[in-house]
C-alpha cells in the first residue's frame, strides 16, 4: 500500500473477496523526496486506509535492497550512457522478490498491488494481460514476472478503470479518493530532477554533440543526462532536425542524425523473460518499448525484434515487451 | 490475548494517575494562572502536584519546570542553556533522538560508548573542556536498559569542563532506579510521565536553583518565564500520582519484575540458538530484556509475534513506523548481523509471570520458522 488510490481500493476488493489482509508500505527510499511513495505522509495514508478497512499494517523497511537494486544500478546505466527503467527493476527486485519471499516468511499465500494489470489462469499456468483501463495499463513494468511470481500475484483493480477505482475509493470514504497520480522516479525530487541527483551521485560531464560524420554540431552539458531519440538541448541550431543516435559516455560523445537515421527495422534484446514460455519466430507481436509508448508490429528472431515498418530506434537499456494483443508474453532489455 | 512487553515505549496508565486526572478534568477545570476561585483550585492542584514532583526528583519545588513531555524537557535543557551560554554541547552516542538531535542543531560532540553500552568515560574527557557549557549523559538507556555512570561523568565534568552543566535524560530510569539520588549531581534532569503510568504529553525538567534556561516555547510567561502555555493541570496531576505511586513501589516492582527478566532472557537464550544478550545485565534496569538473534529480521520477527499476541519492539520506529537500523546498537559495536536480528522486550509493573510464559513460547518458534523459511 504506497499510499495511493490504487492500492488502497485493491485491499478493499480483497476484504470483500473474503481474503484474509495485511496491509503493507515499503519504506524503499531514505533520501529527499517528494514525488515518491515513501514520504512520512504517504506512509501515513496508507495506515489511514488500513484502520479504516479494519486490517492491520506494517512497514517493512527495504532502503539498503532498493539502492543495491534499483538506485545504483539507475545511476550506473546513466554513467554508461543508457536510459534504465527503475521502475520496472523495482517491481522485479523489491515488490516481487524482497516482498515475495517475506510474505512467503511470514506464511502469507500471495502479495497484492495496485498495478493496472491483469492475471488470468488457465488451467495451471497464468496469463499476464494489460489493465482494463488502457491509459492506465501498467503491464509494460510487470512483463518480467514469470509462473512463480504470478501465481502469487494478485492485481484487484487491474478490471477497473481509474474513474471507477477513484469512484469505488470515494464511497469507501477513503482519503486517498482524490490523491494525484505519483509522477515520475520516487527517488529524484521534482525540484532537483535528474540533473541534481545523477550530479552528486555519479557526476556529469559535458560532452561533444558530432553529426554521422563526424563534424562536430553543438555541446551538452551533461552526456550522461542525453537520452537516445531525444531531440532537445543537442545544441544544433536551425536546419533539419537532430536526434540522438548514439551515446558514448566513455568519449563524452554523442551522435546525432536526421529522423531517417534515427529510423531502425530491429532492435536487440538482452535478459529476455517470458510469462509462460517463449513465443514462435513465425508469431506476429506487438512491442511497447516504453512505458507510455504505443505498441507496433513486429516479430522475434532469436534476440532480435524486426519491426514490420521503421521505428525509432530504442535507447539501451530500456525496456521492450512483447505482447500478442493485449497479453503480456514478456520481453527483455534493448541492447 | 495480548502481551504487552513493550513498556520501555509506553505503560498503561496507573489507576491513581487515572483518578486524579479525571477529577481535573471534569470539575476543577480552573486555569491555575487566574486570580478567581475557580483558578485557584486548578492552581491548589498544580502546586500539590509540583510539591510530589519536586520530593520523587530530589529537588526543590521552585526547580521544577513541567513541560509536554520527555522530548521538550530534553530539548529546554540542552537548547535553553545553550542560547545562554553559547558553547560546546556534549552527548553521548546512545542517547535518545530528543538529545541527540537537540545537541546536533547546535554542532554537538558526540562521546563514544563501550561495547557494554557504557559511556566511554576516557573518550568523554577528551571531548571535555572550557568551551563545553551542556554535558548530556542519559542515566539508562531506552533500547538496551544500560544504567550509566552519572556521578563519574559529574566529576569529570567538573574538572575538565567547569562551564558545563550537566543534564541527564531520567525518562527511562525513574520507574526502576532511585532518580533523586542517582542523579543529584546532575544540573538538569528530564522525565516522562507516560513511562511510569502517567499519561502521555506530560515530562519535567528539574532545573536546580542557580541554572539558567531561557525558554523555547514563548508566551505568556508560565513556569516562571521557563514555560509558557497554560498549564496541562490533569496531566501534571496525574504525572505527580503515578510518580509517587511508582516511588512508594519501585524496590517492591524491581524486585519482582528483575527475576521475571532473568527468567526470560536466559530461558530464551538456552532455547534459541545463536541468540545473544545486549549490555551486561548487571549494569541494566530490570524491566529490559534485549537480545538479538542471528539469521532473523526484526521486521519479520516482530509480525510473528504480534501474531502470536505478543507486542514487542526492536531498534527505534521513525515517523513513518520503519525500525530504523538501531544507532544505539551501531554505536556499541554489535554485529550487522545481529544488529538486525535485534528484539526488545520490556517488562514493567503489570508485568505477570504468564506473559513470560508466552513469550518463552512464542518467540523460540518464531525464530525458527524464520530461520527454516530463509533456507527455503
Amino acid at each position: 500500500m504506497s499510499g495511493g488510490v490504487d492500492s488502497s481500493v485493491a485491499a478493499a476488493l480483497l476484504l470483500e473477496q473474503g481474503h484474509d489482509v495485511v496491509g503493507v508500505t515499503l519504506k524503499l527510499w531514505g533520501g529527499a523526496s517528494d514525488s515518491g511513495c515513501c514520504s512520512v505522509a504517504d506512509v501515513e495514508d496508507a495506515r489511514r486506509v488500513a484502520q479504516q478497512l479494519g486490517i492491520d499494517h506494517w512497514v517493512f523497511r527495504f532502503t539498503d535492497d532498493f539502492d543495491d537494486w534499483v538506485v545504483a544500478p539507475y545511476a550506473a546505466a546513466h554513467a554508461a550512457g543508457r536510459t534504465p527503467n527503475p521502475c520496472l527493476e523495482c517491481n522485479r527486485h523489491l515488490k516481487f522478490g524482497r516482498l515475495l519471499r517475506r510474505a512467503d516468511q511470514l506464511g502469507f499465500d500471495a502479495v497484492a498491488t495496485g498495478h493496472h494489470a491483469r492475471v488470468v489462469a488457465a488451467g495451471a499456468r497464468f496469463h499476464l494481460w494489460r489493465g482494463a483501463d488502457r491509459a492506465k495499463d501498467q503491464s509494460y513494468v510487470l512483463h518480467m514476472l514469470g509462473q512463480a511470481e504470478l501465481d502469487r500475484c494478485r492485481f484487484p483493480v487491474g478490471e477497473l478503470t481509474k474513474d471507477e477505482v477513484r469512484a469505488r475509493a470515494r464511497v469507501l470514504g477513503l482519503r486517498t479518493a482524490d490523491k494525484p497520480d505519483s509522477q515520475d522516479v520516487c527517488f529524484v525530487t521534482a525540484t532537483g530532477g535528474r540533473t541534481t541527483f545523477l550530479g552528486s551521485r555519479i557526476g556529469l560531464h559535458p560532452g561533444r554533440v558530432v553529426d554521422t560524420d563526424g563534424t562536430e554540431i553543438g555541446r551538452v552539458d551533461a552526456v550522461e543526462l542525453v537520452t537516445v531519440g531525444q531531440r532537445r538541448g543537442l545544441g544544433a541550431g536551425g536546419g533539419e532536425k537532430r536526434y540522438a543516435l548514439s551515446v558514448d559516455t566513455g568519449s563524452a560523445t554523442v551522435v546525432a542524425g536526421s529522423l531517417a537515421d534515427l529510423h531502425t527495422r530491429t532492435v536487440d534484446l538482452v535478459d529476455l523473460t517470458w510469462v509462460d514460455g517463449r513465443p514462435d519466430a513465425s508469431d506476429a507481436v506487438v512491442v511497447q518499448s516504453s512505458a507510455h509508448g504505443s505498441p507496433v508490429e513486429a516479430t522475434l528472431e532469436g534476440s532480435t525484434v524486426r519491426f514490420a515498418e521503421p521505428q525509432r530506434r530504442v535507447a539501451p537499456g530500456q525496456s521492450v515487451v512483447l505482447y500478442r494483443a493485449a497479453e503480456v508474453l514478456g520481453g527483455g532489455t534493448a541492447a | 490475548m495480548t502481551v504487552y512487553l513493550d513498556h520501555a515505549a509506553t505503560t498503561p496508565m496507573r489507576p491513581e494517575a487515572v483518578e486524579a486526572m479525571v477529577a481535573l478534568l471534569s470539575e476543577r477545570f480552573g486555569n491555575p494562572s487566574g486570580s478567581h476561585a475557580v483558578a485557584r483550585e486548578a492552581n491548589k492542584s498544580l502546586e500539590e502536584a509540583r510539591d510530589i514532583v519536586a520530593a520523587c526528583l530530589g529537588a526543590r519545588p521552585g526547580e521544577v519546570v513541567f513541560t509536554g513531555g520527555g522530548t521538550e524537557a530534553d530539548n529546554l535543557a540542552i537548547l535553553g542553556v545553550h542560547a545562554l551560554r553559547p558553547g560546546a554541547v556534549v552527548c553521548t552516542a546512545i542517547e535518545h533522538h530528543a538529545v541527540l538531535h537537540a545537541c546536533a542543531a547546535v554542532d554537538g560532540r558526540v562521546a563514544p560508548v563501550l561495547p557494554s553500552g557504557v559511556v566511554d568515560l576516557d573518550r568523554l574527557a577528551d571531548l571535555l573542556g572550557p568551551d563545553v557549557t551542556v554535558v548530556s549523559v542519559m542515566l539508562a538507556n531506552n533500547e538496551v536498559g544500560t544504567v550509566e555512570p552519572l556521578d563519574d561523568v559529574a566529576r569529570l565534568v567538573r574538572e575538565r569542563a567547569p562551564r558545563a552543566v550537566l543534564h541527564t535524560d531520567a525518562v527511562q530510569a525513574f520507574p526502576w532506579l532511585d532518580v533523586a539520588s542517582l542523579a543529584a549531581t546532575a544540573d538538569l534532569v528530564a522525565v516522562s510521565a507516560h513511562k511510569f503510568g502517567g499519561p502521555k504529553g506530560v515530562g519535567a525538567l528539574v532545573v536546580r536553583d542557580g541554572v539558567k534556561v531561557a525558554p523555547i516555547i514563548h508566551g505568556g510567561g508560565q513556569e516562571r518565564d521557563r514555560r509558557s502555555g497554560t498549564h496541562n493541570v490533569a496531566g501534571i496531576a496525574a504525572m505527580a500520582a503515578a510518580m509517587q505511586a511508582t516511588v512508594a513501589d519501585r524496590e517492591a516492582t524491581v524486585a519482582r519484575v528483575a527475576p521475571l527478566r532473568d527468567r526470560l532472557a536466559d530461558g530464551l537464550l538456552a532455547a534459541v540458538p545463536d541468540s545473544a544478550e545486549t549490555g551486561d545485565r548487571a549494569t541494566k534496569v530490570a524491566g529490559n530484556c534485549h537480545l538479538s538473534f542471528a539469521g532473523v529480521e526484526s521486521e519479520a520477527l516482530l509480525v510473528l509475534l504480534d501474531g502470536d499476541g505478543i507486542c514487542a519492539s526492536a531498534g527505534s520506529a521513525c515517523t513513518s513506523g520503519a525500525l530504523e537500523p538501531s544507532h544505539v546498537l551501531t554505536a556499541m559495536g554489535l554485529p550487522r548481523r545481529r544488529a538486525l536480528g535485534s528484539l526488545r522486550l520490556s517488562l514493567g509493573t503489570t508485568t505477570s509471570a504468564a506473559d513470560v510464559d508466552a513469550a518463552l513460547a512464542a518467540v523460540p518458534a518464531a525464530v525458527a520458522r524464520l530461520r527454516e523459511g530463509e533456507g527455503g
